[in-house]
């Protein structure tokens, strides 16, 4: 009881203050890839120490908090406070199964201490881990829609809308992304399949590139980043479905988007990237040492802030999709690709496990899976390459018919 | 107008092409760019400055278009002859002039005031295009600041006094032969 409430605050406090300084850093990143300088000032208050700018999460805070909050006439009062709180409460809540690491060994200090292995999970040992992780991520489409309806306005309305449909189209293709990823590892509990990866020291991004990209993909969506920030664009819908919300409110809203992206990122390092994994640095059981313990966790951290870093860096290098774009790359492109990759994932893993494994051993064979994974993930490049729109779907001067079409 | 009127000139998108459809080289073309530009800021070149800190460098004073100055002749006097060219020109009706028969033989006529209204200005840049003497002309001064609105009514003496204040870094811009004395 007492470790799970130690466990709960360390994760939410560890949590809000990185969403908070990862808001610094993307308004810094942003700067920069706009060769400007960015947020540099707020330091310590009433000095003259800037500390470069690591004073701005609390003074954005303090501002948030301290803004007016107006609650607009026309709204519906209760759906209008539920959205933004129903909308943290999940995406905090899908921390409970995260790992941050590896397990803490035993320790006693004269008579304090713990007995047991503590892992670093505030729910260790759920087994359907992967489950309530993509079960919670479906809430937070409530607190968009609730957010965009309940606002009484159509801004509001269409963000709210238009995210619905994201979310729940590339919720498909992520699913399907996932079952290659739960054949591989034979669980959906996150700490197993970061155990299996280890085992082998093959991460799944290698022996399932195709499955790799496509969870990326939808990832991207479903935490409503750049390209596919539809749910809020602000040069379309002015903020989409938190038009209407000011001071707190609206923080709410920001840090669970945040936070969105932070779990797309823990996900993306445990599914693919090994997880605290690192070849010959961080062992490869479940057992560990000091050493081992605090390696995997820096590893893991390292890892997704890495990843988060990819997502700042895609938000300035391409152009946000078109709605019909969107919807077409989910159900067209990424739904077969995924089916496909499912099949031929179902065949190899059979392979591996009653062929390959009992010849040549796990770790062999499952590195002997790289090859024809890489390979799938090329021929499916190539087919989308080659089957792909010819020319753009624009309406054209009228009169000229539409290259490519049939007009007949 | 008719969408297939003749002066619309329609701009079709060009077709994606393989790299296009392979998608793999624009999403990198798309990295790459922004990438350049953050190496760009992070080894100390970004395009913005910390202002109040650092001052930023006008890179050609000639062209920049910030307080007004009146320029003054070889003899120290206004070269303005009070032709009311960039009254006529000022589009924001800024520029105030009261003429008077000059005391010189030189000219007919000098301004006996001259009043930019510094606030009213936008700093276009008609006025030093219409004056036929270059007798006014815009400095590279940019962080003009006043506590009242009086004092951001510039007279002849101040503008003179702001010649006075940048000539030495920024010569007169309009480099005509130069005039002896003689009719303008």
């Amino acid at each position: 009881m007492t470790e799970a409430l130690v466990k709960v605050a360390f994760a939410i406090g560890g949590l809000m203050t990185a969403a908070a300084y990862l808001v610094l850093l993307e308004r810094r990143m942003a700067a920069w890839f706009q060769d400007r300088i960015g947020p540099n000032r707020v330091g310590i208050p009433l000095t003259r120490i800037r500390l470069w700018g690591l004073g701005q999460p609390l003074a954005d805070g303090g501002k948030f908090i301290l803004k007016e909050e107006y609650t607009p006439a026309h709204v519906d009062r209760t759906m209008y406070v539920l959205a933004p709180i129903s909308i943290l409460t999940a995406a905090l809540a899908v921390f409970a199964v995260i790992p941050f690491g590896g397990a803490l060994p035993s320790l006693d200090v004269g008579g304090l201490g713990w007995e047991h292995p503590v892992p670093l999970v505030v729910a260790p040992g759920a087994d359907i881990g992967l489950v309530y992780v993509f079960a919670l991520n479906s809430i937070a489409v409530y607190g968009v829609i609730l957010g965009g309806w309940a606002s009484n306005n159509k801004y509001s309305l269409l963000g709210g809308l238009r995210s619905s449909a994201q979310l729940i189209a590339y919720e498909l293709p992520l699913g399907l992304a996932i079952l290659g990823v739960v054949l591989a590892s034979g669980s959906l509990n996150l700490d197993a399949i970061i155990l299996s990866q280890a085992s082998t020291g093959t991460w799944l991004a290698f022996s399932q590139p195709l499955g790799f990209v496509i969870f990326v993909v939808a990832a991207f969506a479903e935490a409503a980043r750049l390209p596919f920030d539809l749910p809020e664009c602000e040069q379309e819908l002015i903020g989409g479905y938190h038009t209407e919300y000011s001071g707190i409110k609206l923080l709410l809203f920001l840090v669970a988007e945040f936070l969105h992206m932070i779990t797309a990122a823990f996900l993306i390092v445990i599914l693919f990237l090994g997880g605290w994994h690192l070849w010959g640095l961080t062992g490869a059981t479940a057992e560990t040492n000091w050493l081992t313990a605090l390696l995997r966790t820096a590893v893991l951290l390292g890892k997704t802030l890495l990843v988060i870093l990819f997502f700042m860096w895609v938000r300035w290098s391409w152009p946000r999709f078109r709605f019909d774009q969107l919807m077409a790359f989910a159900w067209k492109l990424l739904l077969p690709l995924g089916l496909a990759h499912f099949l031929v994932i179902a065949v190899l893993d059979q392979i591996r496990t009653y062929v390959l494994a009992p010849r040549l051993g796990e770790t062999l064979s499952a590195w002997l899976l790289v090859i024809p994974g890489v390979g799938v993930c090329i021929a499916a490049w190539i087919v989308v390459g080659l089957t792909g729109p010819r020319d753009s779907t624009r309406p054209r001067r009228p009169g000229s018919a539409a290259r490519g079409v049939s007009t007949a | 107008m008719p969408s297939d009127d003749s002066s619309i000139h329609w701009v079709e998108e060009p077709d994606l092409g393989l790299s296009g459809r392979m998608c793999l080289p624009m999403f990198a073309q798309g990295l790459t760019t922004t990438l350049r530009h953050l190496r760009r800021a992070i080894s100390g070149h970004p395009v913005t400055v910390s202002y109040p800190d650092e001052e930023p460098e006008i890179a050609n004073p000639r062209i920049y278009r910030g307080v007004h100055r009146l320029n003054r002749d070889a003899e120290g006097r206004v070269k303005c002859v009070a032709c009311f060219l960039c009254a006529t020109a000022c589009p924001a009706h800024c520029i105030d002039i009261v003429a008077a028969p000059s005391p010189w033989p030189d000219r007919e006529k000098y301004p006996q005031s001259f009043t930019i209204d510094e606030l009213r200005c936008i700093y276009c840049g008609m006025c030093e295009e219409a004056c036929p003497v270059d007798a006014i002309e815009l400095t590279s001064l940019y962080n003009l600041t006043g506590r009242n609105r009086e004092e951001m009514h510039f007279d002849k003496e101040k503008l003179l006094s702001v010649h006075d204040a940048t000539k030495d870094g920024e010569p007169c811009r309009t480099l005509r032969p130069a005039d002896p004395g003689g009719d303008p």
